[in-house]
């Protein structure tokens, strides 16, 4: 820098050399960036201190006695047992209709399809389908699941507003994404497998039941779980197909009367506190409602990454 | 079905038969492989039976809406099913209203995150942000709406402007954060299928960093940006449990522009009447109503998740 009074070409190069005339823009450009991820990061965590700290009383004055106790007017006994147990009902239900239909839908459009128009069509049903808004599945079951479950006896007490119908609308909302999930995972197993298969004389159905299906399976399970995980945070629907958002008394304790009764959900449960004018309902029982969702969320997205981890193959 | 099967193909021929209908031999394995088939096809077709159905419950109810109601109804003072006032302005403004909102916020939060996981970030920062972007993805949109609710509408909204407790703009802001994973991971898949030669060609005529992401990877990469963009309008337009905590105005709603008050969207109208009462089924064209709003929203969200869906794959054409 020396030479830069006695010759001005040579620092004008010098200086453009060092970059100063767009370092400007250059850093800018990339700090904005980062600006953004981190702004989302922020928001979790702002997410998560709120809810801790609305919750937090309610876990050191009541411990595991919150989980456990059922849903009451009184805010010092009110539980979420009730949710947990209709969200897992409904989560079984999915897990048996949605899972198996949409394994099965996505192994016919992978392994056993011809590349035609019909095909062609279901596949782009389906894609559309996963793009449908969560309350428009309400209506589906609203207008027709409630219906078609009075129609075959198990409307119960509630005319087919219940469990099973609940269920059944998560299923048919998260079956597109079943068969979408699938499919990636079978479009990732490498052709040789297949045909190794083939060439030792295998039919199509062994090929896909011994080789690509076990090949595949771990990023089904996956991407199973993460589906599960959805249907089990869904509350829109559910408010169309009557999950209870007041203040109620469950039927009997049999299995029969859970599935058919009144009914509520985890999520419709932090909705319904939520909106109670009561303060303790709004500002600790729903967070601690929430952090209990969640913590199960969380425990199974984990899972989910321990089995992905795990059981992950590169060929 | 992108991977037609190479071995039957090359036996039979792209237009021939599958491998059931051919095999010789044993007839016992050859009945299973039909029944197999046959079953997957089953639960293949039950998919688009499920699209039917969907159909067929909206319009069916909508349809009975539009020949019951007084025309007159569905431009009126606002959106009142209960008292029959349909003005479908008011939950359509509202839900634009909100979206607008949402796609501010999302926009840059999501494209942000995007470009820095693709471009700039370790692949070590990448391992450790890329799952933290995926767990906002996986929160339930009611947590979201009694975040909005509880954080974003006190400490946000209502610290810069004098606003309700129960405003738009909170509702916005909760569905934008909601939206924006989506919005992340739909432009950042967009950036990565960008081919590195074009980048290092970029270096090589003596490019930045930030320069080439400007000049050469954004724009290769802008179908998949816009795709981003409209599948996101598409899903806060969608969003109801934040709006529904959020944004107030469950008992119904006068025609309102100011996102510092309370409004209505198509997708709270909806909840709102469900919840309203246990007798939705009863009280006349309330419950028609309910089919006719929802036909609306289906039939947006349908034509912005095909546009999105042309867009993305003339990314994944491109390269």
């Amino acid at each position: 820098m020396t030479a830069g009074t006695a010759n001005p070409t040579r620092s004008a190069v010098a200086a453009r050399l060092r970059g100063h005339s767009v370092k400007w823009g250059e850093s800018a450009f990339q700090v904005a960036a980062l600006l953004g991820l981190l702004l989302s990061l922020g928001v979790l965590v702002a997410l998560l201190a709120d809810i801790v700290a609305g919750a937090w009383s309610v876990f050191i004055t009541r411990g595991a006695d919150f989980v456990s106790s059922p849903i009451s007017l009184s805010g010092d006994t009110a539980g979420v047992v009730n949710g947990i147990i209709g969200s897992v009902l409904l989560t079984l239900v999915v897990a048996v209709v949605a899972i198996p239909l949409g394994m099965a839908a996505a192994v016919y459009l992978e392994e056993y399809a011809q590349d035609t128009r019909p095909t062609r069509f279901i596949q782009t049903n389906v894609r559309n389908l996963a793009g449908v808004p969560s309350i428009v599945y309400g209506l589906l079951g609203l207008g027709v699941i409630v219906r078609l479950v009075t129609a075959i006896g198990a409307g119960g007490s509630t005319n087919g507003r219940n469990i099973i119908a609940g269920g059944l609308t998560l299923a048919v909302l998260v079956l597109p994404i079943v068969v979408i999930t699938t499919s990636e995972a079978l479009r990732a197993v490498p052709a040789a497998i297949r045909e190794a298969a083939y060439g030792v004389g295998a039919t199509q159905w062994e090929v896909t039941r011994h080789q690509v299906l076990p090949a595949a399976l771990p990023a089904i399970l996956t991407g199973t779980v993460l589906t599960l995980a959805r249907a089990f945070g869904e509350t829109a629907p559910l408010l169309l197909v009557g999950a209870a958002t007041g203040f109620f008394t469950t039927g009997g304790q049999g299995l029969t009367e859970q599935l058919t009764g009144t009914y509520t959900a985890l999520p419709v449960v932090v909705y319904s506190w939520s909106r109670q004018p009561d303060g303790a309902f709004r500002d600790e029982l729903a967070p601690a409602a929430i952090l209990v969702l969640l913590v199960l969320l969380l425990a199974a997205n984990a899972a989910a990454i321990v089995v992905r981890n795990r059981s992950e193959r590169k060929w | 079905m992108s991977r037609r099967n190479p071995t039957v193909e090359a036996t039979h021929g792209r237009r021939g038969l599958d491998a059931s209908a051919t095999l010789t031999g044993d007839v016992r394995r050859r009945r299973k492989e039909a029944r197999v088939r046959g079953i997957l096809f089953g639960a293949a077709a039950t998919t688009v039976l499920v699209g039917a159905a969907i159909v067929f419950a909206l319009v069916g109810e909508a349809w009975n809406f539009v020949t019951q109601v007084e025309l007159s109804k569905l431009w009126s003072l606002g959106w009142f099913p209960r008292r029959d006032f349909f003005d479908v302005r008011t939950i359509v403004l509202g839900t634009v209203i909100i979206a607008g909102i949402a796609m501010v916020v999302a926009t840059p939060l999501g494209l942000g995150a995007a470009i820095y996981l693709s471009e700039y970030a370790s692949p070590r920062a990448r391992r450790i942000f890329k799952p933290i972007v995926e767990v906002l993805a996986g929160i339930p949109s009611v947590v979201l709406g009694y975040f909005a609710l509880t954080w974003i509408s006190p400490n946000l909204v209502q610290r810069l402007f004098t606003a309700n407790t129960f405003n738009m703009a909170a509702a916005g802001i909760g569905v934008g954060v909601l939206v924006t994973p989506l919005v992340a991971a739909v432009t950042e898949d967009a950036l990565r299928a960008v081919p590195v030669s074009l980048r290092e060609a970029s270096y090589g005529l003596g490019a930045r960093r930030g320069e080439t992401v400007r000049k050469v990877v954004l724009p290769a990469a802008v179908s998949g940006i816009v795709a981003s963009l409209i599948l996101g309008v598409s899903r806060a337009i969608g969003e109801t449990m934040v709006v529904a905590m959020a944004a107030g105005a469950t008992g119904g709603s006068l025609l309102q522009m100011n996102p510092l008050e309370p409004g209505q969207t198509m997708t709270a109208a909806m909840t709102a009447l469900a919840i309203g009462s246990d007798q939705v089924a009863g009280s006349g064209l309330a419950f028609q109503s309910l089919f006719f709003v929802g036909l609306l929203l289906f039939a947006m969200t349908l034509v912005l998740n095909i546009i999105g869906d042309r867009f993305v794959r003339r990314v994944r054409e491109k390269y």
